[in-house]
């Protein structure tokens, strides 16, 4: 049984369709990488799966669980068990880089501050930040940001990661300190969807990589299949194009 | 002269109880109207179609006791009363009206100031299951404060002079009027309906030329 499962999922913004039906399923500990151009919906996906924009159709299956959006109550069980780290990284500007990681699990999740603190310290450690524990996110750069709000979502402890272009805003310098922290995760075994326009790095973490275009998956398979030896004319002039850059 | 007569030892002590009731008056309005008006705001920014009636009301709230002179609520208020047959003091009317126009303005000087705060912050919360409620407490006031508390405060200052005026010329001076032309036999409904068309059509104007002469200046200090 997979892990995250997208069954027909099609989602609006007030009348604009963005997603058209997609199908798409993550196992267990697997690692899947969306990609595709602009605008052709893969922050939806993530926002749907955050219980963010509820789709207009179609099934989101978590474990076997139907996700039933209209339902509170579901909506945050989504959430307890799929973490988002944004591209944007949207920390909490008002909190420190500690309090940014702890704030949910103590104050929403009603756990001790006792138990929660030492592992956030051992998470921004682990993350290479240590030192920066009462800082500010405006005192910090993108690529320090970026690995708080990793932290910030490992410390929900989800059973599923999603990461929105976690390198997008990131000088190329800073890249390789992220994808450091990816590979890890992956390497422990954590259900990961990652949308990145850095295909060098989905193309080496990937087990399965989507490419997704108007709101559809064009093509779904292995690295080599979609960079390689890609079927649909779509994906060709795609990968085509981000070959040339 | 006049002048001296009129600035005797407890004259003088008269005039300034009068104003520490008229700040007393603006303070209680805008610190009562400041919670009342912080929880329109939230309301306001509610989803879904349980809260609907409620930001429907909301809405019409903030915006009528807006756009209504400070005057004509007083009369309202002190009419609402009469009408309901409530023996109350002028200073319960100048309570009441205050707390329902520094609710109105405070609700939407927070309103605007909780939304100048990027929506990412309401996202990620959103996202890590924060309420509405914890959002707003932990993650949104603790940013928009700074973006609320001068416009804030700004309307304490002018709230001032409208509760000056309430404590001056209004409650007391309608309550005389009202009780010499009573005396005379007009009808109390009669007599009071025609102050409150007095007052409307002498402070509605003077209220629309104040909101314009603020915008031009407010305008020209922008530019
Ligand atoms: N809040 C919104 N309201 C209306 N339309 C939106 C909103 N957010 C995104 N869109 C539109 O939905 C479409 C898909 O957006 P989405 O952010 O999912 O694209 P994307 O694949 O993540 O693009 P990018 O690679 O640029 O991040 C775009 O056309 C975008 O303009
Ligand atoms: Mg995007």
């Amino acid at each position: 049984m997979a892990h995250l499962e997208l069954d027909d999922v099609s989602a609006a913004y007030g009348t604009f369709q963005v997603l058209k039906g997609i199908d798409l399923s993550v196992a267990r500990g697997e690692t899947v990488g969306l990609v595709g151009p602009s605008g052709s919906g893969k922050s939806t996906i993530l926002r749907v799966l955050t219980g963010l924009l509820p789709p207009s159709s179609g099934e989101v299956r978590v474990a076997g669980d139907v996700v039933d959006y209209s339902r509170a109550s579901e909506i945050r069980r989504l959430r307890d068990r799929c973490a988002i780290v944004f591209q944007q990284y949207n920390l909490f500007q008002n909190l420190t880089v500690l309090e940014n990681v702890t704030i949910a699990p103590t104050k929403i999740r009603g756990r001790k501050r006792a138990e929660v603190q030492p592992e956030a310290e051992a998470l921004l450690a682990r993350v290479g930040l240590s030192d920066k524990l009462g800082a500010y996110p405006d005192e910090l750069s993108g690529g320090q940001q970026q690995r708080v709000a990793i932290a910030r979502a490992l410390c929900l402890k989800p059973e599923i990661l999603l990461l929105d272009e976690v390198t997008a805003a990131l000088d190329p310098e800073l890249v390789s300190e992220v994808l450091d922290t990816i590979r890890g995760l992956a390497a422990e075994g954590m259900t990961m969807l990652i949308v990145s326009h850095e295909m060098g790095f989905i193309r080496e973490i990937s087990a399965r990589v989507a490419f997704m275009a108007e709101g559809r998956v064009v093509e779904l398979g292995s690295p080599a299949d979609i960079f390689d030896n890609p079927q649909k004319e779509r994906t060709r002039d795609f990968v085509g194009k981000i070959l040339r850059h | 002269m006049e002048l001296f007569d009129l600035l005797t030892y407890y004259n003088v002590l008269f005039l300034a109880q009068d104003a520490l009731t008229t700040l007393a008056l603006s303070a209680f309005g805008c610190v009562l109207g400041g919670i009342l008006g912080t929880a329109l705001a939230v309301v306001r920014l509610t989803r879904g179609k349980l809260t609907l009636p409620l930001r429907g009301l909301a809405l019409v709230f903030t915006e009528f006791f807006r756009r209504v002179p400070f005057l004509v609520t007083l009369f309202l208020c002190f009419f609402a009363f009469q009408f309901g047959g409530l023996e109350v003091s002028t200073l319960t009317v100048g309570c009441v009206t205050v707390v329902l126009i520094g609710t109105a303005f405070l609700a939407e000087i927070v309103r605007a100031g909780l939304q100048s705060v990027h929506p990412n912050q309401w996202h990620a919360a959103e996202a890590m299951n924060f309420s509405l409620l914890q959002t707003i407490r932990y993650v949104i006031l603790p940013q928009a404060w700074t973006v609320i508390l001068p416009p804030a405060f700004g309307f304490f200052i002018l709230f001032i002079k409208d509760s000056a005026l309430a404590s001056q010329i209004g409650v007391v001076e309608l309550t005389y009027v009202g009780k010499v032309l009573n005396n005379r036999g007009f009808s109390a409904g009669v007599t009071f309906g025609t102050i409150l068309v007095i007052y409307f059509a002498i402070s509605f104007p003077l209220a629309r030329l104040g909101a314009k002469l603020e915008k031009k200046l407010g305008s020209s200090r922008t530019r």
